[in-house]
């Protein structure tokens, strides 16, 4: 067995201008990585360098600088399908974010495909963005939508599958890759070749998957994946869909206008090729120059060594947060989860958890997680949520643990 | 406790959150409605009984769930609007609430705050016709449950 590398969160922190400043006169503890990440300077650097020397609009001038911003957006669709290991760059879509790739298979896939007595099938585990698009479409075709429940560990009862295909024909399989709610890590490759015997296409939300382990579409079967750069170290604005090729050419566009076009007349507008076709507009030019930029980062550091530091954080914090008089967690045991805990704690509501806690320097989530199915399986309105990534140190778990002691305090 | 959480979670409040007034549920209420906070998930359903001149709010109780700051913003909103008219406190300015909780609130608590008054409102809507509350007014068409 080869030794798992080993990142240095301390060191790394320093890559990290926001950590350069205290919260409430203590020092800034950030577990809501899985809301959104924070950015290192190699990411802003790049963005800012686009901006001074290389800005213009891609695609159409002839002239040096819209032929250098071309470059550099392409350049940057590339390092997305290496990272994604794509057998084409052409099946990589840029997209504002994670949701807006899902929609784009839900519109321009389930408008033409699907029809009543057809089934989508999610998990009651999804991210609303995973799961009110679907519902829409189904609603607006008359195909159903059929959930994968939980199991008492927060992972997915997979021996429902067989009723669920005797339901209906099973055309769409989509779930997530990581929970961002439970951490829960969920067997893609499996229901992509579960989907694929039922003649249905399978649909990837890899928006907490992609930050945290190595993705390989090719390996996992799967024929649509959906990443979210702001929660991998780009910039808000820039996603990417990546799609298989066969699909892609044969779906109608999901945004039509300017760019994604071959040739425009009154009677008839044909499109362009892809991945133009699905990238109406300009594209978020800068936003995914600093993608590509986060992906260097994330690469440089290894993906392996960033997934083996995220266990050992969360095995350290169900260890230290179990041992506080009170607390309810959420999900999986750590070794099957990324770095990711759900927490209740006594009857204290999490607004008021986080509140307190944000008193304390602690920032960590509090509400629905846009998971209301899930939470209306745990029975639950809201929980707590920390979340940990490559920056993340135990002593922002330990002054967590503290915080949670002095919240006791205010409610006992 | 530092100063921060002194202010924010001071002994009134969390008196209320403790000793929720008027919770509970009114059976044939003369009016309810069911408000959400979607940042949250947090519900609450407010039930009115009218008294005999069909205007002068008799009894109004609340039920549902919230953090420390919704639940005792809408316990303060039951004494305060017991004994006043439908009109009257479809008009009340929200100033009036947020001084009786009397700790500045981010945006975000804004909102866990007013959960209870919006509810009310709209339900004196449904059941009087009286004006909606900031943020719904001009949304008549809107399903309100």
């Amino acid at each position: 067995m080869n030794a798992v590398p080993k990142l240095n969160a301390h060191t790394l922190r320093a890559d990290f201008p926001i950590f350069e400043q205290q919260m409430h006169g203590k020092p800034l503890a950030f577990l809501d990585s899985a809301a959104s990440s924070q950015k290192p300077r190699q990411v802003l650097d790049a963005m800012t360098e686009f901006y001074e020397t290389s800005y213009a609009n891609v695609h159409r001038g002839v002239y040096v600088l819209a032929e250098r911003a071309t470059e550099a957006l392409e350049h940057a669709r590339e390092r997305v399908r290496a990272f994604l290991n794509a057998p084409d760059v052409r099946e990589v879509i840029f997209t504002r974010n994670a949701t807006e790739g899902i929609n784009l298979v839900a519109y321009a896939w389930g408008l033409s495909n699907l029809g009543p007595g057809d089934l989508v099938v999610v998990t009651e585990l999804e991210h609303h963005s995973n799961f009110v698009p679907w519902q829409f479409i189904a609603g607006k075709t008359g195909a159903e939508v059929r959930m994968i429940p939980l199991d008492e560990h927060g992972e997915l009862d997979l021996s429902v599958l067989e009723g669920i295909a005797h339901d209906g024909r099973v055309k769409v399989v989509a779930t997530n890759l990581i929970s961002n709610s439970l951490g829960t890590i969920n067997p893609v490759a499996k229901l992509a070749e579960w989907a694929h015997a039922q003649g249905a296409i399978y649909v990837c939300d890899a928006a907490q998957g992609a930050p945290h382990t190595k993705i390989d579409v090719q390996a996992l079967g799967v024929d649509f994946l959906a990443i979210s750069g702001h929660k991998m170290c780009g910039p808000s604005g820039a996603s990417a869909l990546w799609g298989r090729a066969e699909l892609l050419q044969a779906m109608d566009p999901f945004m039509t206008g300017g760019h994604m076009i071959n040739s425009v007349r009154l009677e008839k507008t044909t499109w362009g090729e892809l991945p133009h076709k699905f990238e109406a507009g300009t594209a978020p030019m800068a936003e995914a120059v600093g993608l590509g930029a986060a992906i260097d980062y994330l690469e440089a550091i290894g993906l392996d060594a960033i997934e083996a530091h995220e266990h050992e954080l969360a095995a350290y914090a169900l260890g230290r947060l179990g041992d506080v008089p009170g607390i309810k967690l959420y999900g999986p045991p750590a070794d099957r989860r990324a770095g990711i805990v759900s927490f209740n704690f006594e009857d204290i509501h999490p607004h008021d958890v986080a509140q307190i806690l944000d008193l304390q320097g602690v920032a960590i989530r509090a509400g629905h997680h846009c998971c209301q199915p899930l939470m209306q399986k745990l029975g639950v309105a809201a929980t707590n949520r920390a979340s940990f990534y490559l920056y993340t140190i135990p002593e922002e778990i330990d002054q967590l643990v503290d915080g949670l002691h002095a919240v006791r305090k205010v409610f006992a | 406790m530092d100063a921060g959480l002194e202010s924010l979670y001071r002994e009134v409040i969390l008196d209320h959150y403790k000793n929720p007034r008027g919770h509970g549920v009114i059976e044939h209420a003369d009016a309810e409605a069911e408000g959400q906070n979607p940042l949250c998930g947090d519900e609450v359903s407010i039930y009115v009984a009218f008294g005999e001149d069909g205007e002068t709010i008799d009894e109004v109780k609340f039920s549902g769930r919230g953090c420390a700051i919704s639940q005792a913003a809408t316990s303060m909103l039951m004494e305060m609007t017991k004994g006043r008219t439908a009109d009257d406190v479809a008009s009340l300015d929200k100033e009036e609430l947020l001084a009786e909780i009397g700790v500045p609130l981010t945006p975000v608590r804004l909102k866990c705050a007013m959960l209870g008054l919006t509810t009310l409102k709209v339900a004196l809507h449904k059941a009087k016709g009286t004006p909606l509350p900031d943020g719904l007014a001009g949304f008549d068409d809107l399903e309100l449950t």
